[in-house]
C-alpha cells in the first residue's frame, strides 16, 4: 500500500473480550491481594488472625461455654470463671421495669409492643399504609404511651416517674430525645442559615448556648435549679423536666448536622428551586431537605446513637436507667462474685450494641435505598 | 429564520430595564443597563468573562437583586415584594449552565413538580403536560430515569422541558451547552432552534455564535457591565462599531 508513514495504523481485527485469570479474582484473589500480597503483610495476617483466634475464643468460653446459665447463686459460686446469666435471669424484671409497680406491668408491655410492632411496621418497605404508620408513631403515639405509662387517664392509677426504670426508661428518654431532635434540629438549621438577622441570632445563640453545655449538666440543672426558679406550689414533673433539656440539647447538635448536609447542596439547587416559582418552605419541602437530610445520614443516625448512649446520664438525677438498675444490682450482697459485675456490664453492653448496631444497618439500609446515583 | 420578531407578537415590551445598576459589595458589576425587549424577540447576549452577561439575566428572574434602577417583567415591577418575585418567577423560565436537575426526582417529576405545586394543577394533567414536551424535547423514553442515568444533552434537554412545561412567557437561557461534551451542543442547540420557531421570547447567553446568526433577532455585545453594543446579527458579525466588539468577534471567531 502507497503511503505508509512511520505512524500509520490501523486495526483490521477486533480483540474480543475476555475473563479475568483466575487467580486475580473471587475469593482466591481476595485472599491474595488484601490478605497476602507481600511477606510483610503475610506475617502480619498471620500475626492478627492467631491474636484474633485467641481473643474469640476466650470470649466464646467466658460468654457461652463456662457459663451458668440455670440455677442461683450457690451455681455461680461454685463457677466464677464463666458468665453469670442466671443474675440476669432473677433480675430480669427488674432490668426492663425498673420500680414499676408489678400488677401495672402490663401497661409497659402493652407500650413496648406497640412500639415495637410500629417500628418494624414503617420500616419495612413493602407494608401497607407504612406513611399513616410512620406519622403515627412519631406525634400521637409518644403522647398516648406517656399517659399509658403515667396514667391518671382512662381510669389506670398513677405511677409516678420516680419509680420508673431500667430498660423501659432508657427508651422512653432516648426516643424522646430522637423524635425530637430532628424536627427542631432542621429548623434551627434554616434559621441559622436565614437572612433575618434576628432569627438568626436567636437560632445561633440556641445552638451555641445547649452545645456549650455537658448534658450532665443541664440534667442536673433540669432537676435541681430550674424548680427554684419556679412559684412555690407549681410542680413540673421531674423526668419530664429532664426530657425536655434532652430534647433541647439534642436538638442543637443535630441542627449542625443538618446544616452541613444544607450547606453541601450545590447553590443551582437552589436556584432551579427558586427559578421554578418554589416558594421557601415548599422548596425546602420538595428540594433541599429531601437531598440535605439524605447527604447527612451518617451523621443524623450518629447523633441519635451517641443519644441513645448519652441516657445512661439520668444517674445523676437520682434515676435509674437500665445502666442504673444492673449496678445497683450488682451491689446486692448476696450476689458479691467475681462474674457478676463482668457478666452485669456485659449484659447492658450487649444491649446497648444490640439497638446501636441496628440502627446503624437500618440507616446504611436506607442510605443504599435512596442511592438514585446522582453522584454524577 | 432569521427576521424580525413574530409579527403577530404585539409592541408591548414584556421586558423593560431602565438605568439599571448592580454591585457586589464594592464592585460595581451591572453599569447604566437599559434593555427593551418585545415578546417573540430571540436575544443572544455575549461577550468576554466577567462582563455580567449573566448577572444580567439572573437579576430579570430575580436570582440577583439589582441596587438601582427599575426592571418591569411582564408589566410587573421586581422589588423586594415576595409575592411579585414569586408571580414572575412564574412567567420566566431559566436553563442553567449546569442543568441543575433534582436528582432524587425521575425526569417526569422534575418536570411535573412546579405545574402541580405553584400553578396548582392536578396530577395527571401536568404528568400529560410533561409527556408532551419531553417528546418535544425527543426523550419520552427517559421519563422514568433519574437524571443521574443520562447525558448531559439529555439532562439539558430534561432541563429546557421543565422551564417549557410551566408555560413562561419568556425563557432565559444562561451559557446552556457551555459544560457539554461537543457531540451533545447540536441536539440541545435543535431543541432551542425548535423552540425559537414557535415564538418564544428567549434570552440567551452563549457563545455558540453559529446559533447567533440562525436563530437570533438581535445580538448585544457586553463588557464591563455595560452593553456596547448591539445590531441584527447579520450586521454584528460583519460590521462591528465598536472596537471592544471587534477585538471580542476576532478572538472568537474562526473566519
Amino acid at each position: 500500500m502507497e503511503n505508509q508513514n512511520s505512524v500509520f495504523f490501523v486495526r483490521k481485527e477486533f480483540a474480543l473480550s475476555r475473563p479475568a485469570p483466575a487467580s486475580t479474582v473471587g475469593v482466591l484473589g481476595w485472599i491474595r491481594s488484601n490478605l497476602f500480597s507481600t511477606p510483610f503483610n503475610s506475617l502480619l495476617t498471620i500475626l492478627i488472625g492467631g491474636f484474633g483466634v485467641w481473643l474469640i475464643s476466650g470470649a466464646l468460653d467466658w460468654l457461652i461455654f463456662n457459663a451458668v446459665w440455670t440455677g442461683g447463686n450457690e451455681a455461680c459460686k461454685a463457677n466464677p470463671d464463666g458468665a453469670c446469666w442466671t443474675f440476669i435471669g432473677t433480675r430480669f424484671d427488674q432490668f426492663v421495669y425498673g420500680f414499676y409497680e408489678k400488677p401495672e406491668r402490663w401497661r409497659v408491655d402493652l407500650v413496648l409492643v406497640v412500639l415495637f410492632v410500629g417500628v418494624f411496621w414503617s420500616g419495612w418497605e413493602k407494608s401497607p399504609a407504612r406513611k399513616w404508620i410512620g406519622g403515627f408513631m412519631l406525634i400521637p403515639f409518644p403522647l398516648i404511651a406517656w399517659g399509658i405509662l403515667y396514667g391518671g387517664i382512662f381510669g389506670l392509677p398513677v405511677v409516678e416517674t420516680s419509680q420508673w426504670g431500667g430498660f423501659i426508661l432508657t427508651l422512653v428518654v432516648a426516643l424522646l430525645g430522637i423524635i425530637a431532635s430532628l424536627p427542631l434540629g432542621i429548623l434551627l438549621a434554616l434559621g441559622r442559615r436565614s437572612n433575618m438577622p434576628i432569627i438568626r441570632s436567636v437560632c445561633v445563640v440556641f445552638i451555641e448556648f445547649w452545645r456549650g453545655v455537658p448534658l450532665i449538666t443541664v440534667l442536673f440543672m433540669a432537676a435541681y435549679v430550674l424548680p427554684l426558679f419556679f412559684p412555690t406550689g407549681m410542680n413540673f414533673d421531674q423526668l419530664l423536666r429532664a426530657l425536655i433539656g434532652v430534647a433541647l440539647f439534642s436538638a442543637a447538635y443535630m441542627a449542625e448536622v443538618v446544616r452541613g448536609g444544607l450547606q453541601s447542596l450545590n447553590k443551582g439547587q437552589y436556584e432551579a428551586a427558586d427559578s421554578l416559582g418554589l416558594s421557601y418552605w415548599r422548596s425546602m419541602r420538595l428540594i433541599i431537605l429531601p437531598q440535605a437530610l439524605k447527604a447527612v445520614i451518617p451523621g443524623i443516625v450518629n447523633t441519635f446513637i451517641g443519644l441513645f448512649k448519652d441516657t445512661t446520664l439520668v444517674l445523676i438525677i437520682g434515676l435509674l436507667d437500665l445502666l442504673g438498675m444492673v449496678n445497683a444490682a450488682i451491689a446486692d450482697p448476696n450476689w458479691s462474685i467475681r462474674s457478676v459485675p463482668t457478666t452485669g456490664y456485659a449484659f447492658v453492653a450487649i444491649t446497648f450494641f444490640i439497638f446501636c448496631y441496628g440502627m446503624s444497618r437500618y440507616s446504611r439500609f436506607v442510605e443504599e435505598k435512596l442511592n438514585t446515583g446522582h453522584k454524577r | 429564520m432569521n427576521t424580525s420578531p413574530n409579527p403577530e407578537s404585539s409592541a408591548q415590551p414584556v421586558i423593560q430595564i431602565q438605568k439599571m445598576n448592580k454591585w457586589f459589595g464594592q464592585f460595581h458589576v451591572l453599569k447604566e443597563i437599559d434593555l427593551e425587549v418585545v415578546t417573540g424577540e430571540r436575544i443572544v447576549i455575549c461577550g468576554p468573562s466577567g462582563s455580567g452577561k449573566s448577572t444580567l439575566i439572573r437579576c430579570i428572574n430575580r436570582l440577583e437583586e439589582h441596587q438601582e434602577g427599575q426592571i418591569v417583567v411582564d408589566g410587573i415591577e421586581l422589588t423586594s415584594d415576595l409575592k411579585h418575585i414569586e408571580q414572575v418567577r412564574r412567567e420566566v423560565g431559566m436553563v442553567f449552565q449546569h442543568f441543575n436537575l433534582f436528582p432524587h426526582l425521575t425526569v417526569l417529576e422534575n418536570c411535573t413538580l412546579a405545574p402541580i405545586w405553584v400553578r396548582k394543577q392536578p396530577k395527571a394533567e401536568a404528568e400529560t403536560t410533561a409527556m408532551s414536551y419531553l417528546e418535544r424535547v425527543k426523550i419520552p423514553d427517559q421519563a422514568h430515569k433519574y437524571p443521574g442515568q443520562l447525558s448531559g444533552g439529555q439532562q439539558q434537554r430534561v432541563a429546557i422541558a421543565r422551564s417549557l412545561c410551566m408555560q413562561p412567557r419568556i425563557m432565559l437561557f444562561d451559557e446552556p451547552t457551555s459544560a457539554l461534551d461537543p457531540e451533545m451542543i447540536k441536539e440541545v442547540l435543535d431543541v432551542m432552534i425548535e423552540l425559537a420557531d414557535t415564538g418564544m421570547t428567549m434570552l440567551v447567553v452563549t457563545h455558540e455564535m453559529g446559533f447567533a446568526r440562525t436563530v437570533a433577532n438581535r445580538v448585544i455585545f457586553m463588557d464591563e457591565g455595560q452593553i456596547i453594543e448591539q445590531n441584527e446579527p447579520e450586521e454584528f458579525f460583519n460590521n462591528p462599531q465598536s472596537d471592544r466588539t471587534k477585538l471580542f468577534l476576532s478572538q472568537i471567531l474562526q473566519h
